[in-house]
């Protein structure tokens, strides 16, 4: 196992660096083709030239490679890795506010709302699966399969839009004329948008619609993994050892059944990410996606290109830990 | 470890402390030491699937006594591991349905007593090994797990005893460093010894019958003969009934008392091994013995059986095997099927012309 | 990223060792059996046909497919001409979908809507096909230092969260024209999701290649350039096409979640995402501005990913 860890843990320093370079390279590529992103920022206005120049030269969007189409730019990739690994700077927004500061603003409504998130898409996510693989056939198969389609079908917007509407509107007007029902719920829970006296309730919806992805995937990956492990020849024997059903189910196929659900996590995280985007934008809550959801609307190439490289470095590390995890699951892996 | 004395108590032994895990719980099972250790009678079982009834076992009949082996012979898909697994009652139910007959372990008729005394006849006193012990062990648990939990869940036993009963286990079979290796996962061990493991799982309960459901056909020829040498000692040692089931008639002329040879789902010859291999009573073992490709026969065509088995959704009237038979006349075409002649002592035929069989033999 | 590929895989990564043509079972409908083609397609079409699901998931493609490729089928409506004093009218019998903000016929744009939305998403899996199935194939037939190379590289792709990555390049690319809204999107949607295809298809590259028949042909003399096309490829692609058809759905909910982010298809360009973008505070007042893109949009999804289910349940041997 130790072996394994410190393997893993070589390979990932690679996988760091080609994948900083990947990132960096696309985005200067993408400079590259659409001229100098500090022009765009100024919008309509023209500024003079030099103060053109001293934006360019402050945010480290002067050096000439980015004139040249697809020209590798070692000399910035050096430069930000630089940066990032011995100075923990991510770069600044056009303010000259770092990178850091903004993610240290936002993540902690950025991290509440993906926990509640992951909590239903762990929680609901695997019940919901576990109750569809162990009965096969019957109702709760059916509804599973069905609705996990419905909600895979639906993009995370247009199910933040309805949620917005139907929860944060319609639902909380008629509760609050409901006496019984506590202003947490019916003003904190049923929510249009992020509000600061209700710092949970209000993310609970949010972190539905967030999780709902990864609570379909979550649920339909579980249901496939225990119908296959059911069947298994090991099983059998478990049963020939005249041990007790539950025993069978809730140790031996349980045990093999969650792996590959395990494994799926990291990609959860991905998911997580992107959607955060989408449902910080609807519900207006102040986290990572709104920041990158300003960023885009006020053309800040270096905040975007500064909080999406943060979130990739998460997004290996939590790769990493799910591997470890994979392996500490399945000792098949070990000996690789 | 020692067997303990395999003397089944008609009552619960009431003055063995909980800590004695060598002894077996009975649970209230009326066992009559008197009555025959295993006997099959008449056993049916359906599978009900969209496209139709199978039946997979129409009326088996078998017995096993103690230290006594029993091959159940038979190509695949004739429903020999269905049958196994409806004496160990362990058949998917769905699609599988026990539909009759009676599987009377000393007396006491299994397929009657309610699941949890069923549960705890397994492993104790009837157990079963599987064909490929890669996929039959759990591979996220080790090996020293599986085996220790028979002693936790049967026998009350602590983590600590039931390491060290799995580790006397492994001895038993012969696997060596078998303190280290206890700790070990299945994919870390090789075919034959994983064979073995499952073997020491199967008897580490010290059941009194053991039916082994083609235990060497993934194994190579070498292996093979290690395998079947070592259930051969532990049987003797334990005087314990074997019933295994095969397909491979080369295993079970060395390790069988009597054979039971099966087809579409019912048993077409019983006897004694040197008999049937001398002088078979029936068509089809005929015609299966006829098939194996002898050295002498060196450059002459292989003598095959022609035709397919049959769907077992849709079995022939009559004789199952008439369609492929070359002594069918009529009456074997029709319903009913041929009921067992006893052709001799202990030896039977579901054949209407056994005589013929035997005559040109 | 609205990744239905990823929930919808095929449980093993190595493709499930698909197998061609393994004769059924139950013999004595044998002969019935030789009549009958017995390669895993056929097998597969077989199975589609009865599939109520498919065939109608098929249907609802169809129509979508239609509406893109011949949108004056459907409407006689220019979606262009709009006048500001019809905004927001409710539907009615000659204006199905009443009137957008704007002015302009809603069905209308509804209909004409449908087409960059499939088209970015029919070029988008065209290149993730073409791209990871060529890489994924290379690898796993060649293995050695080529597989180690292309495996590299798909890790590190692999690595990047697919809608940030999405977001962060589009918005760096930000084209004017609708054109280029639509190449910029189809490239960034192919650089991001060719990884799925490759390891699908390396995986079950893999697991062909180590079968029986393969080795036999490979024995015959056969080439490599005929082992990969005759023998390996059409075995080989099943999961990935089940994925790809997936992906198809994929595409469309992530071009309209880009859209909508506001980092893709932008005025003068009219698809179902920016119909719902520009709609989205209306849902109060008016909700049909958002229930008509919105359902087409989830019904055209939900038809590719159905259809995709159908497809790997159909072509996987272990079912038969």
């Amino acid at each position: 196992m130790g072996r394994y860890v410190i393997r893993r843990l070589l390979q990932f320093i690679p996988t760091v660096f080609f994948t900083m370079f990947l990132l960096h390279y696309l985005t200067s590529v993408a400079i590259q083709f659409t001229g100098n992103p500090v022009r765009a920022l100024f919008g309509d206005r023209r500024p003079p030239q030099h103060v053109l120049d001293q934006f360019t030269r402050a945010l480290g969007l002067d050096d000439p490679c980015l004139e040249q189409k697809l020209n590798p730019c070692f000399g910035i990739f050096g430069d930000r890795l630089t940066n990032i690994f011995l100075h923990f700077d991510f770069g600044t927004d056009l303010r000259f506010r770092p990178v850091t500061d903004i993610v240290a603003d936002a993540l902690p409504y950025t991290v509440r709302l993906a926990l509640i998130a992951l909590a239903f898409d762990a929680v609901i996510g695997l019940l919901a699966g576990l109750l569809a693989g162990l009965r096969g056939g019957s109702f709760w198969d059916y509804l599973v399969k069905i609705s996990t389609v419905l909600v895979i079908s639906v993009p995370t917007f247009v199910l933040g839009l309805m949620a917005q509407q139907f929860g944060g509107v319609n639902l909380s007007n008629w509760m609050r004329e409901q006496a019984w029902i506590p202003e947490l719920i019916s003003r904190g829970i049923f929510t249009t948008s992020y509000k600061p006296d209700y710092p949970w309730a209000s993310l609970v919806v949010p972190g539905l619609v967030l999780g709902a992805l990864n609570l379909a995937t979550t649920a339909r990956l579980t249901r496939t993994s225990i119908q296959e492990n059911i069947r298994a020849d090991y099983v059998r024997t478990a049963k020939a050892k005249g041990l007790a059903q539950k025993r069978v189910v809730g140790v031996h196929t349980l045990r093999n059944s969650l792996i590959p659900v395990v494994t799926n996590l990291g990609i959860d995280m991905g998911v997580l990410m992107g959607g955060a985007v989408v449902t910080e934008g609807i519900f207006n809550i102040p986290g990572l996606g709104r920041a990158i959801l300003s960023g885009i609307l006020r053309g800040e190439a270096p905040v975007l290109i500064g909080i999406v490289t943060l979130l990739v470095l998460v997004y290996l590390f939590a790769n990493l830990l799910v591997d470890v995890l994979y392996a500490v699951l399945d000792p098949r892996i070990r000996y690789d | 470890m020692s067997p303990v004395a395999q003397t089944d108590s008609v009552t619960q032994t009431d003055s063995v402390t909980a800590t004695d895990i060598s002894v077996k719980p009975n649970g209230g099972l009326a066992l009559d030491p008197t009555a025959p250790l295993l006997e099959v009678r008449d056993l049916k079982v359906d599978f009900r699937t969209r496209y139709g009834v199978a039946h997979a076992v129409n009326g088996v009949s078998f017995h096993v006594r103690p230290g006594e082996t029993l091959a159940i012979l038979g190509e695949s898909g004739c429903g020999k591991s269905v049958t196994a697994q409806a004496v160990m009652g362990i058949i998917d139910s769905p699609p599988g349905f026990v539909t009759g007959g009676e599987v009377r372990f000393r007396g006491v008729d299994l397929l009657k007593l309610p699941e949890e005394e069923r549960r705890r006849v397994r492993a104790n006193h009837i157990a079963m090994i599987f064909q490929d012990a890669l996929s039959a062990l759990n591979p996220v648990f080790t090996v020293g797990f599986q085996l220790g939990e028979l002693f936790r869940k049967h026998r009350g036993a602590t983590r600590a005893e039931a390491r060290k009963r799995a580790i006397e286990l492994l001895d038993m079979v012969r696997i060596p460093a078998a303190a280290q290796r206890v700790h070990d996962f299945p994919h870390q061990f090789s075919g034959g010894m994983r064979q073995r493991v499952m073997i020491a799982m199967s008897l580490a309960l010290d059941p009194d019958v053991l039916i082994a459901d083609e235990p060497t056909t993934a194994l190579d020829v070498t292996v093979q003969a290690q395998i079947m040498k070592l259930l051969a000692d532990l049987q003797a040692e334990r005087n314990m009934g074997l019933i295994l089931i095969t397909h491979d008639m080369g295993v079970v002329a060395d390790v069988a008392d009597r054979i039971s040879v099966m087809y579409a789902g019912r048993i077409v010859e019983e006897a004694p091994v040197h008999d049937i291999y001398a002088n078979p009573a029936h068509p089809y073992t005929k015609a299966l013995l006829e098939s194996i490709p002898r050295l002498d026969q060196k450059g002459q065509e292989l003598n095959v059986i022609r035709g397919l088995p049959p769907n077992l959704a849709n079995i022939p009237p009559g004789c199952s095997f008439n369609p492929r038979c070359r002594y069918a006349q009529d009456v074997c075409r029709k319903d009913p099927p041929p009921p067992q002649f006893t052709v001799d002592v202990g030896r039977t035929s579901a054949c209407h012309f056994w005589k013929d069989v035997i005559g040109r033999g | 990223m609205t990744d239905p590929m990823m929930s919808t895989l095929p449980t093993t990564e190595t493709g499930g060792g698909v197998v061609p043509g393994a004769a059924g079972p139950g013999a004595a409908g044998a002969e019935e059996r030789k009549e009958r083609s017995a390669s895993l397609w056929a097998d597969a079409w077989r199975d589609l046909r009865k599939n109520v699901v498919f065939l109608i998931s098929c249907f609802i493609i169809l129509v979508i497919g239609s509406m893109a490729l011949f949108p004056k089928l459907w409407t006689s409506q220019d979606p262009q001409a709009c006048h500001p004093r019809y905004s927001k009218l409710p539907p009615s019998w000659e204006h199905p979908f009443g009137y957008s903000v704007t002015g302009c016929d809603y069905y209308a744009q509804a209909i004409h809507g449908a087409r960059p939305s499939l088209t970015i998403a029919i070029l988008a899996t065209i290149g993730i096909l073409l791209v990871g199935g060529t890489l994924g194939i290379l690898a796993g037939f060649y293995g050695g230092w080529l597989d180690a190379i292309i495996s590299r590289i798909t890790d590190i792709f692999f690595s990047l969260p697919f809608l940030l990555g999405a977001i962060v390049f589009l918005s760096l690319l930000k084209p004017n024209e609708p054109a280029a809204q639509v190449a910029s999107i189809t490239g960034v949607l192919i650089v991001l999701g060719w990884v799925t295809i490759a390891r699908i298809t390396r995986g079950s590259v893999i697991a062909t290649r180590a079968l029986d028949y393969v080795q036999a042909a490979r024995a015959l003399g056969a080439s490599n350039a005929r082992l990969m096309f005759r023998h390996i490829l059409p075995n080989a692609v099943a999961p990935a096409i089940v994925v790809a058809t997936i992906a198809l759905g994929s595409f469309v909910s992530a071009e309209a979640t880009i859209t909508f982010i506001g980092v893709g298809l932008r005025a003068p360009a009219v698809s179902w995402g920016t119909m719902i973008a520009t709609h989205q505070q209306y849902i109060n007042s008016d909700p049909w501005l958002l229930a008509f893109p919105g359902g087409l949009l989830v019904a055209t999804v939900l038809a590719f990913i159905l259809a995709g289910d159908a497809l790997r349940d159909a072509l996987d041997p272990r079912l038969r």
